[in-house]
């Protein structure tokens, strides 16, 4: 065993336990955990499906932060259990209940069917209004890399919805499209090739959309990818007021670059050899 | 879109009411260091120095904007608590329709006592 | 290891603030409902109240049902909320009109967010709300003449 692998703690889970078929309400059940340096929260659940109760249920796949499947609430956070070491936050005590403001499936598993719902709502993809030009492209379209950076931060979204188990609002509103929807929104609104906003800005813009947020920041803070949807939501709301008061500046419409083959090649630059097949 | 349009002016009725409001809270909380329109010296509310106020036009006017501002800003904001309850639609409208009732009842109550404060104030200086 | 008891997992009046886990700003976000609820009170009442002085009635001068201590340290309580509120709302119009949040960033571990961007706005304006409640609570006790 490696010296790493030595354990250094017996940690508490205290872990929600809920299964629809046979329990009223959720309840808590503790297990004792061996910790070693280096183990995951996630590796503490495996830990105990393999040796303590194979019937704990939770969501996980790709055990490294990029998936967005294993999000829970660990000692009342809402984050990733696989990029959460646990004696980083746990001294002998660790809750881990699912995440809150959604229903629960089973255990620590939450049903994100109405969070996906209203992303879609969203229309979470580039909307063209050019049908002919998507039917039989003319060239690629361009973006600088100023373009890119408008939008490339909300991007690395993974849908984990942590910020939407963080939201103050969403707590109590159940209509309330939430962090991760939104910033979805403002990242296509800011998407040069998009001409989407002002179908969006029919969703954002009502009762129980962005001005729903208030600020309280819980969505950035939680966010295990950095997205920050609370400066998206602020953008967001900024874009809808100035469309309100017909104060945007006209988008320019997104440059294209050449078809394949047409572009002017630097001189130093050797030609392609011949093709072989 | 409607949603936008209420809370772009619940945004500047804010802005309106950070002066208006200040200006009110410096008369009457600060008013022993700042002695603003209170002419007659003691308290900034007693009833001297009160009609003083209601006799100038300034103070009628914003009066009555700020009565106005503050009330849609107000029951606005009280409305947005209310509704992120998760209200039945019925509800909503109810809660809507009470507000606006209410609003419009207090300004009128309002407005009205602005303009008959400062005719009796007027007639008082006259007389 | 001896087997743990159940823990207790109440935090005490410390949980009750939050035990520390949230940020200042859902703090600020909380009390800035807590103060507009209540100057929102106050003032339905204060347009009631002041009215009447269209009748010649005027309940809050010397002698009136409303000069007592306990509705002077309420009025100072309006007047405490009030600059909570429209300090706080100054950065809130800011932040919420995407002034004072930054631009958009690469997001590189650990992660800085905008909440750091709006943080020494939210410090300077509470800084202003201290020192106007000083300033009020000043007068509030009788000191300015």
């Amino acid at each position: 065993m490696p010296e790493s692998a030595k354990t250094v703690r017996e940690i508490s889970f205290h872990v929600t336990r809920y299964n629809p078929e046979n329990d009223r309400a959720p309840y808590i059940k503790t297990y004792t955990v061996p910790v070693h340096e280096g183990m995951t929260v996630l590796d503490g659940l495996h830990y105990i499906k393999e040796n303590l109760d194979p019937s704990l249920a939770w969501r996980y796949s790709c055990r490294m932060g990029v998936c967005g499947s294993c999000g829970m609430l660990l000692n009342g956070h809402p984050t990733l259990a696989c990029n959460t070491q646990i004696l980083h936050i746990a001294n002998a005590d660790l809750t881990v209940a699912p995440l809150p403001n959604f229903e629960i499936i089973r255990d620590l598993v939450p049903d994100l069917a109405i969070m996906f719902d209203k992303h879609r709502s969203l229309k979470p993809y580039v909307v063209r209004t050019d049908e002919a030009e998507i039917n039989d492209p003319a060239g690629e379209f361009y973006q600088s890399p100023e373009d890119l950076e408008a939008y490339l931060q909300y991007t690395y979204c993974i849908k984990c919805a942590c910020c939407m188990a963080a939201c103050p609002t969403l707590a109590t509103d159940a209509r309330y499209l939430g962090p991760m929807p939104l910033a979805a929104a403002q990242r296509y609104n800011e998407d040069t090739r998009d001409d989407g906003r002002r179908e969006r800005n029919r969703q954002t813009g009502r009762a129980y959309g962005a001005f729903r947020c208030h600020y309280a920041g819980e969505c950035s803070r939680a966010c295990p990818k950095g997205v920050d949807p609370a400066k998206a939501i602020q953008h967001l709301k900024r874009r809808l007021v100035l469309d309100y008061l017909h104060l945007s500046r006209r988008k320019k419409p997104c440059a294209k670059l050449h078809g394949p083959g047409q572009g002017k090649p630097l001189p130093n630059i050797p030609a392609a050899p011949a093709k072989t097949a | 879109m409607r949603e936008t349009k209420y809370w772009t002016w619940h945004m500047a009725a804010g802005v309106v009411i950070f002066f208006l409001l200040g200006l009110h809270m410096l008369i009457m909380h600060l008013g022993g260091t700042t002695h603003l329109f209170a002419p007659f010296g003691g308290e900034a509310v007693s009833k001297v120095n009160s009609v003083f106020r209601d006799g100038r036009l300034f103070f009628t006017v914003t009066y009555i904007l700020l009565l106005g501002v503050a009330l849609y800003h107000g029951l606005y904001g009280l409305r947005t608590i209310l509704f992120e309850l998760t209200l039945k639609p019925i509800v909503e409208k109810l809660v809507t329709f009470v507000f606006v009732v209410l609003g419009l009842g207090l300004f009128g109550l309002g407005t009205w006592a602005a303009i008959v404060v400062h005719a009796i104030a007027k007639t008082g200086a006259r007389g | 290891m001896a087997e743990l008891e159940r823990h207790d997992n109440r935090l005490g009046i410390w949980g009750w603030l939050g035990g520390g886990r949230w940020g200042v700003e859902r703090y600020a976000y909380i009390l800035h409902r807590l103060t507009g609820l209540g100057i929102l009170l106050y003032f339905l009442m204060h347009i009631v109240v002041t009215s009447l002085r269209a009748r010649g009635i005027y309940l809050w001068v010397e002698g009136g049902f409303f000069h007592r201590p306990i509705f002077k340290l309420g009025e100072f309580l309006v007047f405490a909320a009030f600059a909570y509120h429209a300090l706080n709302g100054v950065r809130l119009v800011l932040v919420e009109l995407g002034f004072a949040v930054g631009r958009p960033i690469d997001p590189v571990y650990p992660y800085k967010t905008s909440l750091n961007v709006q943080r020494p706005l939210l410090i300077a304006m509470m800084i202003l709300a201290a020192i106007f409640l000083a300033a009020g609570g000043y007068e509030f006790l009788g000191l300015a003449k």
